[in-house]
């Protein structure tokens, strides 16, 4: 018998366990059984629990009694859209996010620019600089709470040191900005801070793709006489599209579900004018004990997420292609 | 030692016909070349002979046994990587020794194995390196030693030689022939350049676009192609191609176009005027390269380039911007049937 | 590269920017740590200078005299228990999407990233529910069933990238060395993407530490609660902030997660780059 015969005679003998590890070891039933345990953990307990929403969202449950016995249509959506919290929260969810995602694209295009280049203290650079997303959110939101302190903000300090706060100065007589007790600076405020907190990540996805731009293309338009901002909004921009948006969806994704942000700055108010959805989510179904209520708040922008995300990522994939 | 045998191998991706019926049969330990540009379907060929792939249909046969159903691991195929594949988190040592330890051949078994294949090789001094911190020579050493040490019935090299730098691929072109002569195992040595496959192989496989187009000895390739594209492919410049009639082109390669006035006296297929458009000195041999002003069918309204070589010996006669007449002889023309590509069998008239 | 003056000051000045943009809140978080509560609460005089000499007592009050040790090791355990979790289950998913599924696993990027559309904002009311029925609210174990949501498939979107950025022949040449797939993928491929898996760990450890929203609505017994949801409701008694402490107690846990990130911040970008 010649080796290869021998070989095949090898291959198939061996007891039933030796064959069905064989069997197990096949490219598709490998890939199942890797795939699985993943699998099933998201279905258990990502998409059970996203069903059991939507139906807690047409249910009258409460804390009180949870059951999903009685059904009541879209009334909880009906009930919910017409309050005048929801309206703001959901306006200034949206504010927001659109807010933290403008400010986001410029900083970590202009970060990510800065950190393809090696320089002195790099390693000590990104170490500081990822220092904001490695805190716990609730705990970055209180370090925000003080150092924009009524009483205590040493940017506060700063302003009227500099001349721009202060009686007599051009942001008027008091020598505090009250950053978290008014309407519009409370979301400014939060803007600035989610912002803080996002970049690291941000620019970690666009630097990703930043790096994957060949560098011959940058040194044809350098010689080409192309200058810093031509090479910025004609090579460098266009290439990044793909990663920008995987950065926009990431970071929105991100904020839009954030609730202790504005739970630790403002507590949604005065009133609920700096409210946001997730944490009026909790007010109402934790907090206020109705958890069909919660859930149809929480519930309310998943469709024009899944929209938006499904539109943006093939865009992504679009580009990358191209 | 064993014989490899593809039975009307075919293989698609889609609609993409990647291999295309293909039938060839090595001879017991030999060494036979497949040679092919690039996107010829080489790569997917030698990847199914590994089992890497699975073919469409046809059938794979080593010393006559199907082999279609044997995952790689059971082959005993050896390839050796255009990127020689080592990894990179295992000494040089591991790396050889790792065919064996999956196998789960004996230890003691081990060390002679390594000894013989590291003194085989050379690479005895370099077991306790990263394979990361080696040349590419010595890389593909190391690559030759792990695929050697387990006694595969087959070798595959994929390019072997492409990344390695130019000036001691010819020399590790002669040490892969000496380890052939030394091992005698059946090899396939896949490549898209034709020195390597001529200069190496004792026989080589010229395909295109899935398709087995000749299998012959690198002499036969040159002397006798089978078809247009071998005739177009082979050889450095190629064969002169050359429309003789509404149904023939005659092929002359560039050493047998003379000028009349050299051998004024002979069977002549072949007579032209060519105007000599550039000469260029190549150290070894001259090269004039020219367009044929008349002597040939007018079919194309397209004109004809020549290329014509001669020994460096001989200062050429001929300089750019003057025209000559080129003759070429019965015997050193090919002549193939325009439209199929094929050799047209009866050189009749030809030969005698 | 050489750069001109004119593009070096430019260069300085926005690293110069975006440090100061990063830390100016953490160094003045890191500068109350250790002042005394006269110098802090004064108003008029610098707050970047001290006062009065700087003081340990804050810190020390922080460790010995609050739940603050409680929250710390409940936050460690449920860090590791769910770093463990999300690696043993997204380390295979991430290699059968990358290597075993064909084209089908190409497109996968885009499948994960829409189980990333169902955040935790949306899921944590009914999750409350599911952590009722499992009987184990109000204790950190709720935390490790529910927090690898969020981990897992971020995780195998990462490790995705890393696997793509193995060389395919490498996996091959086991094959033909006599390894089964499997063998392949535990000896020859995933040693290439160790530094990958730790940058995963990092990652996994910091967003189940940072999650806020599940902790703050499964627990409330104080022994019970982790750091993101311990220290803002029980270092806040109503109007009294201990600021000092509150800062102490973010930066102990801010730095060595930053110092671990730091180490693995270019491994991260080289995920994110074969991610997509």
């Amino acid at each position: 018998m010649s080796k290869a015969a021998a070989t095949v005679a090898t291959a198939r003998d061996g007891g039933a366990l030796a064959r069905l590890a064989r069997w197990l070891d096949q490219p598709k039933v490998l890939a199942w059984l890797m795939l699985g345990p993943a699998v099933l953990y998201v279905v258990a307990f990502v998409g059970f629990p996203f069903v059991l929403a939507i139906a807690l969202s047409l249910s009258d449950a409460t804390i009180g009694d949870p059951s999903l016995d009685n059904f009541v249509g879209l009334s909880n959506y009906a009930t919910v859209i017409q309050t005048d919290a929801f309206q703001l929260a959901l306006r200034n969810s949206l504010i927001v996010t659109a807010g933290v995602i403008c400010l986001i694209l410029v900083l970590a295009t202009l970060a990510s620019e800065l950190l393809v280049y090696s320089f002195r203290g790099k390693r000590l650079f990104q170490t500081l600089f990822i220092l904001p997303w490695a805190m716990p959110v609730s705990l970055a939101a209180i370090v925000w709470l003080w150092f924009l302190d009524s009483t205590f903000s040493p940017v506060d300090w700063i302003l009227v040191e500099l001349g721009v706060l202060g009686p007599g100065s051009p942001l008027g007589p008091y020598s505090h900005m009250y950053y978290l007790g008014r309407e519009w600076l409370g979301l400014a405020s939060t803007i600035v801070a989610d912002v803080w907190r996002m970049l690291p990540l941000a620019t970690i996805i666009v630097l990703a793709g930043r790096l994957s731009i060949p560098e011959e293309r940058f040194e044809q338009a350098r010689i080409d006489g192309a200058g810093v901002f031509r090479i910025l909004f004609r090579i460098t921009i266009p290439a990044l599209k793909p990663m920008l948006i995987v950065a926009i969806l990431f970071t929105s994704l991100l904020v839009i579900g954030e609730m202790s942000m504005i739970e630790i700055l403002t507590r949604g108010g005065p009133g609920h004018s700096t409210q946001v959805l997730p944490y009026w989510a909790y007010l109402k179904g934790i907090a206020g004990g109705s958890l069909a209520q919660g859930a149809a708040i929480a519930l309310f922008l998943f469709p024009f997420l899944l929209v938006v995300s499904v539109l943006a990522l093939r865009a992504a994939y679009r580009a990358q292609e191209a | 030692m064993s014989v490899l045998e593809l039975r009307a191998l075919e293989k698609h991706y889609g609609r993409i016909q990647a291999v295309n019926g293909f039938d060839l049969k090595s001879e017991e330990g030999e060494l036979l070349a497949i040679l092919g540009p690039s996107g010829s379907g080489k790569s997917t060929l030698m990847r199914m002979i590994a089992g890497l792939e699975k073919p469409s249909s046809g059938d794979i046969l080593l010393d006559g046994q199907s082999v279609l159903g044997i995952p790689p691991r059971d082959r005993n195929v050896a390839m050796v990587f255009q990127s020689f594949a080592l990894y990179p988190h295992m000494s040089v040592r591991d790396n050889i020794l790792f065919p064996l330890v999956s196998r789960k051949v004996p230890k003691s078994q081990h060390q002679a194995k390594l000894d013989e294949v590291t003194r085989i090789l050379e690479v005895d001094d370099l077991l306790d390196r990263r394979p990361t911190r080696l040349s590419g020579g010595q890389q593909q050493k190391v690559a030759l030693a792990r695929a050697l040490v387990r006694d595969p019935e087959l070798f595959v090299f994929d390019e072997p030689l492409s990344s390695l730098d130019a000036q001691i691929r010819s020399q590790a072109r002669a040490e892969l022939r000496e380890l052939h002569d030394r091992t005698r195992i059946t090899t396939l040595y896949v490549t898209h350049d034709q020195l390597e496959a001529l200069g190496l192989a004792d026989r080589v496989a010229v395909i295109n676009k899935g398709r087995l187009h000749q299998v012959g000895t690198p002499r036969e390739l040159y002397n006798d192609p089978a078809d247009l594209f071998v005739a177009g492919f082979i050889g450095n410049p190629p064969m002169n191609l050359l429309p003789l009639d509404e149904h023939t082109v005659a092929g002359l390669r560039p050493e047998h176009l003379r000028l009349h006035a050299d051998a004024p006296d002979g069977d002549y297929v072949l007579d032209m005027q060519v105007a000599i458009e550039h000469v260029e000195y190549l150290g070894s041999e001259w090269l004039g390269y020219g367009t044929v002003q008349s002597g040939l069918a007018d079919i194309d309204q397209q004109r004809q380039h020549v290329v014509a070589r001669l020994p460096a010996s001989i200062e050429p006669r001929f300089s750019p911007g003057e025209q000559w007449r080129f003759v070429g002889a019965r015997a050193d023309v090919r002549l193939f049937d325009r439209a199929s590509g094929e050799r047209k069998a009866s050189q009749a008239g030809v030969a005698a | 590269m050489f750069l001109s003056l004119a593009r070096k000051t430019g260069f300085y000045g926005g690293i110069g920017f975006l440090t100061l943009f990063a830390i100016l809140p953490v160094l003045w978080a890191f500068l109350t740590i250790f002042k005394t509560s006269g110098d802090l609460y004064s108003i008029g005089i610098s707050p970047f200078f001290f006062d009065e000499p700087p003081t340990l007592s804050n810190l020390v009050f922080l460790f010995t005299r609050t739940n603050f040790p409680t929250f710390l090791w409940n936050s460690a355990i449920v860090g590791v228990c769910v770093v463990a979790i999300t690696l043993l289950l997204a380390v295979p998913a991430a290699f059968a999407l990358a290597r075993l599924t064909g084209r089908w696993g190409e497109h996968s990027g885009m499948a994960i990233f829409l189980v990333y559309l169902i955040p935790p904002s949306l899921l944590f009311i009914p999750m409350y529910q599911i952590v009722v029925w499992l009987g184990v609210a109000n204790s950190i174990w709720s935390l490790v069933i529910v927090l690898p949501t969020i981990t897992i498939p971020f995780c195998t979107w990462l490790l995705l990238g890393f696997f793509r950025s193995v060389p395919r022949t490498l996996d091959e040449a086991a094959l033909l060395d006599g390894c089964g797939q499997f063998t392949a993928f535990r000896k020859v491929v995933l040693p290439q993407v160790y530094p990958g898996i730790g940058a995963c760990a990092v990652f996994a450890f910091s967003l189940s530490l940072g999650n806020y929203i599940y902790a703050a609505t499964f627990i409330n017994a104080s022994a019970a609660r982790n750091i993101s949801a311990g220290v803002p409701t029980e270092l806040i008694r109503g109007d009294v902030f201990y600021w000092p402490e509150l800062m102490a107690a973010t930066l102990v846990v801010a730095i060595p997660l930053a110092i671990a990130y730091g180490l693995f911040f270019n491994y991260l970008v080289g995920g994110f780059k074969n991610a997509t």
